[in-house]
């Protein structure tokens, strides 16, 4: 286990290599480069998880410590990576899929100009990613967070010659940010007040000093809180993940959907500890994502470029992951980021592919009928949609957020609210996956197809498609087998959520409901949007509008934030505090003009001057 | 103390006045170039003895003291400790960097553009290495003709105006500094700063000789709202000129807060500090949202200087080891990045002749490594964790959340705020198409360039990955700094207005806002 610090160590030195040879290095080296140096981080990670299960480390964590960081009066900071079951689960993730999406990068970016930037930028984007889920204290988990963040800024402002990607890009950046102060404030509060950043340290000590429900564990809570929520692109800082998708897709497959947006999730279940201690900022989380996951949900269905509702369908999906969080299932949330990251990628490099195949075109209404011409396109596309639908049975998404669905009711914390928002949003995310796949795959072709995919973009599909199939068999209901071999791992480091008293009796209705619920919404998809389809029912013309943009949140922060924001920026451009000085300046320059003008050389007025100033005086004697 | 045998301060100070002789006698242009080039070199390794310096001291070392009028208590007195260690080390540093950077841009009056940058450097060395008060002032007072020099002879189109108004303004500060010398003089009978800083002086006394040298030092900080002469000056000030102007000079007057105003007039700094603090919120937020507006790119960079130094001073008035680490830290970054900002800025006029930011546009396409570099030293600035810039400002914001939360929630705007100016300005840069034909013909960074933004990108992360050993070297001075200084102050001396028992530990900046400091001051009357 001593290696684990070459995990993230490997895309780093892959994307030195980038960096530094740029432009001498032939194509097909840089691309070799790119993603070699993913699968090697790949095949280390696998490694220490095959170390790990087979020498159980003591306490079921490992810790590896690299340099002293910082150390200054009494703040001592090591850069040491930390290991165990939740770590491994997220750099098995971050590596396995950050991997089949290099190979596919391969493939779809062959042709741009910036292909060695491109995997440059990858590569770092996987090396911070890993140093976010490795780091054993708070500011190294925050160096990675960071630096996900400017990752994910340069790759959706990847295509610079257009503004507008430029734009997006530093809306992404900017109000992640938001989130990002606030979680670095709750970093100084943690510090001032348990007198360390150590993760593991600081949950002991928080446990130690506050008693549950106390202000100040609310308070940290909420400010970590804060963080996640922008960089998970929930409410209210959701507004800038639709926008990602300017980026080029496999970045918006690896980043904006299969990792860093699960980050907020990780960041979460990581200090798990510091949450139970606030009870009321859980309560938020679950709210946070169950209001997320219906509004995302809402907005998906009206979307028409391909990726954007894959964009909102992640914002709701994460929105399940919080819920969990919220309700106190840990693993479940970890057991959804993980399926999540499958079929969410799968389903994104099949839109890739899609849209690779068209040249370009990510309107829905403008494609149709490729199920013939993009045959493997289309089949384990309807795996991943299958799989985000959560079609009962056999699918990885069934199983992972039906666990979500009966937890929110089941657990002591969730109840029946929780579980039919869920439940509505089963059913909507069936609709808007169905309606996607119909509108894109089936009825007349619309726009003829150019490049169909070649091997290195078919490969990852079938392997994703694989796992979004099969992955959910790690962990089934106690109707369906009880494996429990994914939160049993989990259960080492993350709490078990618990059944609150009388409600197991349910289980096996509530899950039928939720089965039914995502069976009812691909049957609505079917009738609504198949092209055999009889009824065409529309929405009302605003609400649809409404939705569209993503239920007005973007004008509303203009007209409350951005514009008042500039405004005030360029009222005081000139730095009106200067105008004192320049008065300064004017008092001496006309002071100096009037005296002069007395010294004009006339002798009259001299005399006359003389004069009043003599009767002056004269008068001053007299009167005083 | 340690005396040195090797006079190696006062080579430092003398060794470019004497390549400044050897530069009259050089006939051209490239010649003077070379020359400086080479002097810059020298300087820099004749520097390389102070590695010697003992980490684990925290008093004065290589002092060298000889009597210079001995009626007068004036002496030739110099020494550094690990404050001054640091700020010596940036300014010889920056020198080389300095005559790269101008190699191509300055292009009249040669000789004398070299002979006015080594007398700067002379200067700063010895304002940081001045020891005897006097020689301080003299130093300090020496660093303004040069810098005049360089605004008003090699400056932009209004430099006539730049250069009078960074003068008069400086200048003025000046003399209520010199007031003040004269004041201690007076009462401590000499101008040796050590022995100064080792007597006690009346509260009322501290009072007005701590506002005499404050305002001096706010104006050189600058702090808020004594900065407008440094936007202009920035802006007509030649490259090489911005670069010293922002790494070093503006670090004198922080200096002097930590090596004067606390040691000298302890009480009164604890008396002033809510109001220090107050200033230094609004310089960070104030400089913050007037760099947003901005349309030229010195400008934008000089006012986020004025919240840079916010930073500086906040951490200073919050008399705690991690504070003034944190700003010791920030102080010799923002020399870092700032220096390479501008350097970048200047880098870009040669190409477009222009600073606006609308006219150099879409540049990731055409200069991808000036943008790696614009980007990289952007991030640094705007505080990116992994940057040197996160280390100084983490540790303020340690120390002012340790102190006081609703202060740290009031700066923390101004880390946004930092966030949006700089990222506006790189999207600017590097997105887009360039507004012209011309920009798609000019020639990414050459050799020169790559040399001169090469070391400053490594110190960037290397401060930022492993602070440790600079850190070391400021650690043991200050940890005496502050002790000297809160057995000072927790001494008692004045019950007028030091609440009793708020010593260093128990400082309490809640109920001391800026109103009720100016009715204290009334009564104190």
């Amino acid at each position: 286990m001593e290696l684990l610090w070459l995990i993230p160590a490997w895309p780093l030195l892959g994307f030195l290599i980038l960096t530094c040879l740029a432009a001498r290095l032939p194509r097909i080296m840089a691309g070799s480069v790119g993603v070699g140096s993913v699968g090697a981080a790949a095949l280390t990670a696998l490694l220490m998880a095959w170390d790990f299960l087979k020498h159980q480390p003591g306490r079921n964590a490992f810790t590896q410590h690299l340099w002293t960081w910082l150390d200054v009066a009494g703040l001592h900071l090591e850069i040491a990576f930390y290991l165990d079951a939740l770590t491994l689960v997220m750099i098995i993730v971050i590596t396995g899929v950050g991997f089949f999406i290099h190979l596919y990068s391969l493939g779809y970016m062959a042709h741009d100009q910036g292909y060695t930037r491109f995997f440059a930028y990858m590569n770092l984007f996987v090396a911070a990613m890993l140093v976010l889920v490795l780091a054993d204290n708070l500011p190294l988990l925050y160096l990675g967070w960071e630096g996900v963040g400017l990752c994910s800024y340069l790759l959706i402002g990847f295509w610079y010659t257009d503004p507008a990607n430029g734009y997006a890009a530093r809306k992404a950046f900017v109000v992640t940010r938001v989130g990002d102060t606030a979680m670095a404030v709750g970093l100084f509060v943690l510090y001032n007040q348990l007198g360390t950043l150590q993760i593991q340290e600081v949950m002991q000590r928080a446990a130690a000093a506050w008693p549950a429900g106390s202000t100040m564990a609310l308070l940290t809570a909420l400010l970590l809180l804060g963080g996640a929520v922008g960089k998970s692109a929930q409410l209210p800082l959701q507004t800038w993940l639709p926008d990602a998708m300017a980026g080029p897709t496999p970045v918006s497959a690896l980043i904006h959907a299969a990792t860093m947006v699960t980050a907020g999730v990780y960041l979460i279940a990581r200090t798990h500890g510091l949450f139970l201690l606030a009870p009321t900022a859980l309560t938020i989380t679950a709210v946070i994502g169950a209001a997320t996951l219906l509004l995302a949900g809402f907005s998906a269905l009206v979307q028409q470029d391909i990726k954007r509702v894959l964009a909102y369908s992640t914002i709701s999906q994460l929105g399940y992951m919080f819920l969990a969080l919220g309700v106190g299932a840990w693993s479940a949330a970890i057991f959804h980021l993980f399926t999540h990251a499958f079929f969410k990628a799968l389903l994104f490099l099949g839109a890739g592919a899609v849209i690779h195949a068209l040249g370009g075109e990510q309107d829905m209404s403008r494609m149709g009928g490729l199920k013939q011409k993009l045959p493997l396109t289309f089949w384990t596309f309807l795996a991943g949609a299958a799989s985000l639908a959560a079609l009962p049975l056999v699918t990885a998404g069934f199983y992972s957020k039906d666990l979500i669905i009966w937890q929110a009711f089941a657990s002591p914390r969730g109840g029946l609210g929780f579980w039919f928002m869920a439940v509505a949003g089963a059913l909507l995310t069936a609709l808007y996956t169905f309606r996607m796949v119909l509108l894109t795959f089936t009825g007349p072709a619309r726009t003829p197809v150019h490049h169909p995919p070649g091997l290195v973009m078919r490969l990852p599909l079938l392997v994703l498609a694989f796992l979004s199939l099969t992955a959910g068999f790690l962990e089934t209901p106690h109707s369906l087998g009880h494996m429990r071999v994914f939160s049993g791992w989990l259960h080492t480091c993350l709490p078990e959520a618990g059944l609150a008293a009388g409600r197991e009796a349910y289980e096996i209705l509530f899950e039928l409901l939720a089965g039914l619920a995502a069976l009812c919404g691909i049957f609505g998809a079917l009738r609504l949007y198949h092209p055999l389809a009889k009824s065409r029912y529309s929405l009302p013309e605003s609400l649809r509008q409404y939705w569209i943009k993503g239920w007005g949140f973007d004008s509303l922060y203009d007209r409350l934030v951005v514009r008042p924001y500039i405004h005030l920026a360029q009222f005081n451009k000139n730095d009106f505090l200067d105008l004192f000085f320049v008065f300064l300046a004017w008092l001496a320059k006309t002071g100096h003009q009037t005296l002069a003008a007395t010294q004009n050389g006339r002798l009259r007025s001299y005399a006359w001057g003389l004069g009043l100033g003599a009767a002056a005086i004269a008068a001053m004697v007299v009167l005083l | 103390m340690m005396e040195s045998s090797w006079p190696i301060l006062t080579i430092l100070i003398f060794f470019p006045l004497l390549a400044c002789l050897a530069l009259v006698f050089v006939k051209t242009d490239h010649g003077a170039r070379v020359l400086t080039l080479a002097a810059g070199i020298i300087e820099l390794l004749l520097a390389m003895p102070l590695l010697h310096f003992d980490l684990a001291s925290g008093g004065y070392q290589f002092v060298e003291k000889k009597d210079w009028m001995p009626d007068w208590g004036l002496s030739y007195y110099l020494g550094i400790d690990g404050i001054s260690f640091l700020m010596v080390l940036l300014t010889v540093a920056l020198l080389p960097l300095c005559v790269l950077c101008s190699w191509t841009y300055i292009s009249k009056r040669v000789k004398e553009f070299h002979i006015s940058l080594l007398l700067m450097v002379a200067a700063c060395v010895g304002v940081f290495s001045a020891l005897d008060f006097i020689l301080f002032y003299i130093f300090w007072e020496a660093m303004l003709v040069p810098m005049f020099l360089l605004i008003a002879v090699w400056g932009g189109p209004d430099r006539r105006y730049a250069s009078l108004k960074f003068f008069l303004y400086t200048l003025a500060g000046s003399t209520l500094l010199l007031v003040a010398i004269i004041a201690l003089y007076w009462t401590g009978h000499t101008f040796s700063i050590p022995e100064l800083a080792q007597k006690n002086y009346s509260f009322n006394f501290q009072i007005w000789v701590f506002l005499a040298m404050a305002i001096a030092f706010a104006i050189k900080v600058p702090m808020f709202p004594f900065h407008t002469w440094l936007p202009a000056a920035h802006v007509e000030a030649p490259t090489a000129g911005s670069v010293l102007l922002a790494s070093v000079l503006l670090k004198m007057g922080a200096y002097g807060f930590l090596r004067l105003c606390l040691p000298l007039t302890p009480q009164a700094s604890v008396y002033f500090a809510p109001m220090m603090i107050f200033i230094s919120i609004c310089s960070i937020l104030y400089g913050g949202f007037v760099a947003l507006g901005q349309k030229d790119m010195k400008k934008l960079i000089a006012y986020s200087s004025v919240a840079h130094m916010g930073f500086v001073t906040m951490g200073i008035f919050l008399f705690s080891l991690r504070g003034i680490e944190g700003a010791l830290m920030v102080m010799l970054n923002h020399g870092i990045t700032t220096g390479g900002l501008f350097m970048l800025v200047g880098a870009i006029y040669e190409r477009s002749h222009s600073r606006e930011i609308s006219e150099n546009l879409g540049l990731g396409k055409y200069l991808p490594a000036y943008m790696f570099f614009f980007g990289l030293f952007a991030l640094s600035s705007l505080g990116f964790p992994g940057t040197n810039s996160f280390v100084g400002e983490a540790l303020v914001l340690i120390g002012v959340f340790a102190k006081n939360g609703w202060v740290g929630a009031a700066i923390i705007p101004g880390v946004m705020l930092g966030a949006a100016y700089m990222l506006r300005l790189t999207q600017k840069l590097a997105w887009g198409e360039p507004p012209s034909a011309k920009g798609k013909s000019w020639k990414d960074l050459n050799f020169r360039e790559w040399a001169y933004f090469t070391p400053l990108a490594v110190f960037v992360f290397y401060i930022g990955l492993a602070p440790g050993l600079t850190l070391r070297a400021i650690d043991p001075t200050l940890k005496e700094l502050l002790h000297t200084f809160s057995a000072k102050t927790a001494r008692k001396a004045v019950t007028m207005v030091m609440e009793p028992e708020k010593g260093l530990a128990g400082q309490n900046f809640e109920t001391k806002l800026q109103p009720a400091v100016d009715e204290r001051i009334g009564e104190s009357r």
